[in-house]
């Protein structure tokens, strides 16, 4: 589906600074007027070298870091939502339906099942349905079955962060955004995620993601967003 | 989604003696919603709960309930009948020590039968029934209904108390320190059980914990007290990712890493 551009996630001068009232109100600046827009079916990668603000930047899009000015918009329920100013409980509502994130670790329930974190995050659908879904995108990643019962505590890196994709692309969010998706991948596995974000994409997902591996980078990314490291002042 | 709040509170304040154990606090709590209170010993979080739950009438401040009919009531001004019916039927307190809910003379499946007999249920057969049906989601035995609670561990004496209160199906749940007097590998379990719960019917909760772990697993919200007074509040993983306030700060950065 190819129709006019359609803005899914635009932010607008925003800024954020960190202060760390444990070190007598050390004040960190990250981001200062950042200006992004993404559209359906298009992925863009954060570049910037090492500490220059691109996590934080991903972050603050979900809503975990707190912005201190400026608009985060996203498209939810048709219309722009900014979730900097909105408050929570929407932000909650607009994560159900619409932005997912996929972080570099996996942090859930202890004890529970490979399976269930990931059937549990599919939207809408029945439990019988939700876990066939899970179970498929499982064994795509190659988690094999023998795992699926058993809580990903005791997985390697590798296959903890495949859990965690699996987690995040199942519920088949129009905005999506990639911390490192493939930073403990081999290369199969990688080229398997490649493809998955590439789906994504044709499906109309917007997509902003931070690539270390140029590999990555180039086979998904339409183009690069620069974050510029901030002088730090004090 | 309801735009209207299940329970709101609006400038709350007790003092015990000299002590402040709430300071002009506000809450707010919308259907199927977990607001978690975090906070260090004696910052006011169980007074808070027990205010907000018509438990303990503060010296300030109101507490509103709207009912399914969308009728509000002043929780400290209800007639203390109707107070009693509202945590029969449509609230539920889940206390730290499940001994403090539960009947220790009376039988499992009593324990869970006796709160739909007491919202009216008659039907022997059909109270036993369901309470076995309860005490399965709660992953207790079916053979253990006729057992005394006193034979039951720490952590089945939690989830029996859980099968209690939720087997009238409450809209809002009161939780003290759910998972506090247990064993961490049975804490794992019960986290996982409440969360599921909750989720699938709904239910709304204020928790009360000091574990921010629990905090982030189980709410959506949080609010964040220190000596009687709510320092930060918002959405779970911001506040605990971003703290603002030094307090918060303090607390986030003070959690042991396992």
């Amino acid at each position: 589906m190819n129709g006019p551009a359609r803005t899914m996630l635009r932010t607008l001068s925003l800024d954020k600074t960190f202060t760390l009232h444990l070190r007598n109100g050390l004040r960190i600046p990250v981001l200062r007027n950042v200006a992004l827009a993404v559209q359906a079916g298009e992925c863009v990668a954060l570049t910037g070298p090492s500490g220059a603000g691109k996590s934080t930047l991903l972050r603050a899009l979900y809503g975990n870091y707190r912005a201190d000015a400026g608009h985060i918009w996203v498209r939810h329920d048709d219309r722009m939502t900014d979730i900097a100013a909105a408050p929570p409980r929407t932000v909650v509502q607009v994560r159900a339906a619409t932005l997912g994130y996929v972080s570099q670790f996996l942090r859930v329930v202890p004890r529970v099942a490979a399976l269930d974190i990931v059937a549990e995050a599919a939207r809408g659908p029945d439990p019988a349905t939700a876990r066939a879904r899970a179970e498929a995108l499982l064994l795509r990643l190659n988690i094999p079955r023998r795992l699926h019962a058993l809580p990903p505590a005791t997985f390697s890196g590798g296959e903890q962060q495949r859990v965690n994709l699996a987690r995040g692309f199942i519920g088949g969010h129009p905005v999506l955004l990639l911390d490192e998706p493939t930073a403990s991948l081999d290369a199969a596995n990688r080229d398997i995620v490649i493809a998955m974000i590439r789906e994504a994409k044709t499906r109309s997902v917007a997509i902003v993601g931070i690539f270390h591996d140029t590999t990555v980078r180039d086979a998904v990314a339409d183009r690069s967003y620069e974050v510029t490291p901030l002088q730090e002042a004090a | 989604m309801s735009e209207d709040t299940l329970l709101s509170a609006r400038g709350l304040g007790l003092r015990f003696g000299a002590v402040p154990a709430l300071v002009d606090v506000d809450a707010e709590l919308w259907p199927g919603e977990v607001l978690a209170v975090v906070g260090e010993s004696g910052s006011g979080k169980t007074t808070l709960l027990n205010v907000l739950s018509g438990r303990l009438r503060p010296q300030a401040g109101v507490v509103w309930y709207r009912d399914p009919e969308g009728r509000l009531h002043d929780v400290h001004a209800m007639p203390l009948p109707a107070l009693r019916a509202l945590h029969r039927s449509d609230w539920g307190f889940v206390h730290q020590n499940p001994r403090e809910n539960l009947r220790m003379g009376v039988s499992a499946g009593g324990n869970v039968g006796e709160r739909l007999m007491a919202q009216g249920a008659r039907h022997y057969g059909r109270i036993r029934e369901e309470a076995i049906a309860w005490l399965r989601q709660v992953e207790i035995d079916a053979d253990r209904v006729d057992d005394l609670p006193r034979s039951f561990s720490g952590g089945m004496l939690q989830r029996l108390q859980i099968a209690r209160t939720l087997v009238t199906h409450p809209r809002l749940v009161f939780m003290d320190e759910p998972t506090g007097g247990l064993d961490v590998s049975v804490q794992a379990r019960l986290l996982d059980l409440v969360r599921s719960l909750v989720a699938r019917l709904g239910i709304a909760a204020v928790l009360v914990t000091h574990d921010l772990a629990v905090a982030r697993l189980l709410a959506h919200r949080i609010v964040v007290m220190q000596r009687g007074r709510v320092v930060e509040a918002g959405l779970t993983d911001q506040v605990l990712d971003d703290p603002q306030h030094e307090y918060t700060q303090l607390l986030v950065s003070s959690v042991l890493q396992a």
